[in-house]
């Protein structure tokens, strides 16, 4: 028995600790269809996730300037972003409104009202702000929001892209 | 014997070399930290106590494991002593939270504690918000299952975390979302989308009462569709529960054998530049717990969105509304648009409007003389108005340095249904306020990293406390630091009028983030530096960690 246990140590010790790949949890989009986030990832880009809701306001702010910056960021570098709402049931169904009446039209939408994939990413408060390589591995992330956060984002986006 | 469990060993290294290889996946751990301490300081003004420990202190800690298709994961959780405002039977230390999952394409199963929510959760939502102490986490089996594209089945059984124990009822469902346009060929390139759901949840719990003959098993059940159409969504879920004797403080509640039922109706409308939003809700007598006398915010299986705005500007949120899941019927309106730049109103950089109106009343309800103890009437609405708020908010960044956002609230909010703000002896302490309440809050860039943020809040009103004044500096520098000050004044307090001053500061780097502050907090919503969390009443020092990995 003590081997078996030995074994699995030397297993887990083993592995990489700084290498995530995306874990595998149905959230939904804009029209509440079940998608799995594995499927969020093309396997060619950065993507950046960022962890907001429609009721927290350093996450407006946050997304509010990644919106403004992304075309340009996508242009240079392929990256995109995807925000994940935890709003739950309460104003889930004022998202699609909000961002669009927000006008972020350089973000794509997805909704994870019981916190799912918050909680496989490990995320304590929102905004939280991760950025994944191409193949899906957590290469940076923040927490929170700050005016002029944007451009600590772009040097690592310019620096990983590369 | 020796040579058997050698064998076994190197069959499992083999395998797991295997695993890694054929799906190019190692093993990883990942998780987070959170600590949040204050050390409490007498202050009577504003009637602040320090607890017997001196200080609170919450901790938590989670761990993933993830191998291939294998998931572990638990969270330690460490109350020495709980916080100030968090229940005292969570004054303990242990790993409250522990599960294993497997899965593969069509199926997932989980032993041990997991969250899950059935449709929009009115008669199962297990979730989890350490800002609120609330966590009704699952103590049992999970099975997701995907037999065919576009259909999606769970199943559960288990029991409910109460502290760091569980509840004695025994919780079980099943759920079932079909997304219509996958299943049949002829929709698949049709420009609406069409999805069912439907759910049976049903509960156990042992009568024990001496008085009454309980029933032993209650079920609920509940169905649910959402239809897209462009930008226009329509979503509608109606939730029916058996009757559910069990003890309340209102007569027409108590033990009665009235069934429970609630209909939540949600459409949208939106394209580029313009959102529309309108929600209606029903709700009577949807209390739903697995122990029939659980009191407090204690294993609840379902979950009653509230149908209004959640506000977290601090004086906004003074007020706030919370649901009554025995009756309320209300609506809520909102409309999004944006005045895009070079108009008149856009000027520059755009103007963004929003206009929300919601209203919450008590359902219409004759008491009988039967066990049920009441009737209630479908197409009528309640005499006494819960909840009601109109709010404005305008949005406009006038230049590359200045951004600013507008904000005015005029409320209605009903203390002797809400019961907030309760004397010693639990009474209500005054019946319906209203407010109004502006709220300006503007952010100068000095440079692209340094800027400072000023809120200015008033709130003006004849009940409770009477009138508010608020104000804040906060002074970034990105990435890493943050100072701020703030006062709240109770200027309209006619026996007190007490000030709220409160300091903080803050460091972060990438995922990890520390705080200190010094001050009297009032209750509530607290955002600064860019996080938000609930925090009690107190005075004294405090400091909150959290870091990512």
């Amino acid at each position: 028995m003590k081997k078996i246990v030995l074994v699995f140590l030397i297993t887990i010790i083993n592995s990489n600790v700084f290498a995530q790949n995306i874990p595998s949890v149905q959230i939904k989009d804009l029209n509440q269809k079940i998608v799995n986030t594995q499927e969020l990832f093309d396997g060619e880009s950065l993507t950046i996730v960022s962890f907001w809701a429609t009721w927290c306001k350093p996450c407006i702010k946050e997304l509010d300037a990644y919106n403004e910056n992304m075309e340009e960021w996508t242009e240079e570098t392929g990256v995109k972003l995807i925000a994940i709402s935890v709003d739950n049931t309460r104003s889930m169904s004022r998202v699609a409104p909000f961002v669009n009446g927000r006008r972020w039209d350089n973000i794509q939408f997805y909704l994870d009202p019981n916190e799912d994939f918050k909680r496989a990413m490990n995320v304590v408060n929102i905004p939280h702000t991760i950025l994944l390589d191409k193949d899906g591995k957590i290469i940076w992330q923040h927490n929170s929001y700050t005016e002029g956060d944007e451009y600590e984002l772009y040097d690592v986006i310019k620096e990983k892209s590369n | 014997m020796r040579t058997f469990k050698a064998l076994i060993g190197i069959i499992l290294v083999i395998l797991s070399i295997n695993i890694s290889q054929a799906q190019n996946n190692e093993g990883q751990i990942h998780g987070n930290f959170q600590i949040d301490a204050q050390v409490y300081r007498n202050d009577s003004a504003i009637g602040a106590e320090v607890p017997p420990s001196k200080m609170g202190l919450n901790s938590y800690a989670n761990l993933t494991y993830t191998k291939g298709n294998f998931t572990a994961g638990l969270r330690y959780e460490g109350y020495m002593n709980a916080l100030l405002g968090y229940d005292e039977e969570y004054n303990d230390i242990g790993v409250p939270y522990r599960f294993i999952s497997y899965r593969n394409d069509e199926l997932e199963i989980t032993v041990g504690n997991f969250y899950e929510q059935f449709g929009s959760g009115l008669i199962f939502r297990s979730y989890e918000d350490k800002s609120l102490g609330y966590d009704n986490a699952m103590d049992g089996i999970k099975v997701k299952f995907n037999p065919y594209k576009g259909v999606y089945l769970k199943g559960f059984t288990g029991k409910q975390r109460k502290y760091f124990d569980l509840g004695p009822g025994i919780v079980r469902g099943v759920d079932g979302e079909l997304f219509v346009n996958d299943i049949f060929e002829f929709l698949k390139e049709s420009n609406s989308q069409i999805i069912l759901g439907g759910s049976f949840v049903s509960k156990y719990q042992k009568d024990e009462n001496p008085v009454y003959n309980l029933p032993e098993n209650v079920g609920a059940f509940s169905g649910r569709f959402s239809i897209t159409n462009g930008g226009l969504n329509l979503s509608a879920e109606y939730a029916y529960k058996y009757p559910d004797p069990h003890p309340d403080a209102s007569d027409l509640y108590n033990y009665n054998t009235k069934y429970g039922d609630v209909i939540l109706v949600n459409t949208s409308y939106s394209k580029k530049g313009l959102g529309i939003y309108l929600s209606a809700k029903r709700v009577d007598n949807m209390t739903f717990r697995s122990d029939r006398n659980a009191t407090l915010n204690n294993l609840h299986i379902n979950y009653i969105p509230s149908i209004t705005k959640n506000h977290t500007y601090s004086l906004a949120a003074m007020y706030p509304y919370v649901t009554q899941s025995n009756g309320e019927i209300g609506f809520q309106g909102e409309i999004i648009y944006n005045f895009d730049k070079g108009t008149f109103i856009g000027g520059n950089y755009g103007t963004n409007v929003t206009i929300n109106f919601s209203q919450v009343n008590s359902i219409k309800t004759t008491p009988t003389v039967t066990t049920d103890r009441y009737e209630s009437d479908y197409l009528a609405i309640g005499d006494d108005v819960y909840y009601r708020d109109l709010n404005v908010k305008i949005y406009k960044k006038l230049t590359p340095e200045w951004k600013i956002d507008l904000n005015y609230l005029n409320l209605r909010f009903n203390n002797n249904v809400m019961r907030l703000i309760l004397d010693d002896s639990g009474t209500s302490t005054f019946g319906t306020l209203d407010a109004n309440i502006a709220i300006v809050d503007a952010t100068y860039k000095f440079k692209p990293r340094h800027s400072l943020r000023m809120e200015v809040q008033g709130l003006f009103t004849d009940q409770d406390k009477g009138n508010w004044a608020m104000g804040l500096l906060e002074y970034t520098i990105a990435p890493k630091w943050f100072v701020a000050v703030s006062d709240q004044y109770n200027y309209g307090n006619e026996d007190d009028k007490l000030h709220y001053f409160n300091v903080a500061a803050g460091y972060k780097k990438k995922a990890n983030r520390i705080q200190i502050g010094y001050g009297r907090q009032r209750e509530g919503v607290v955002c600064i530096g860019g996080v938000c969390r609930n925090v009690p009443a107190s005075s004294g020092f405090n400091i909150s960690i959290t870091s990512s990995f």
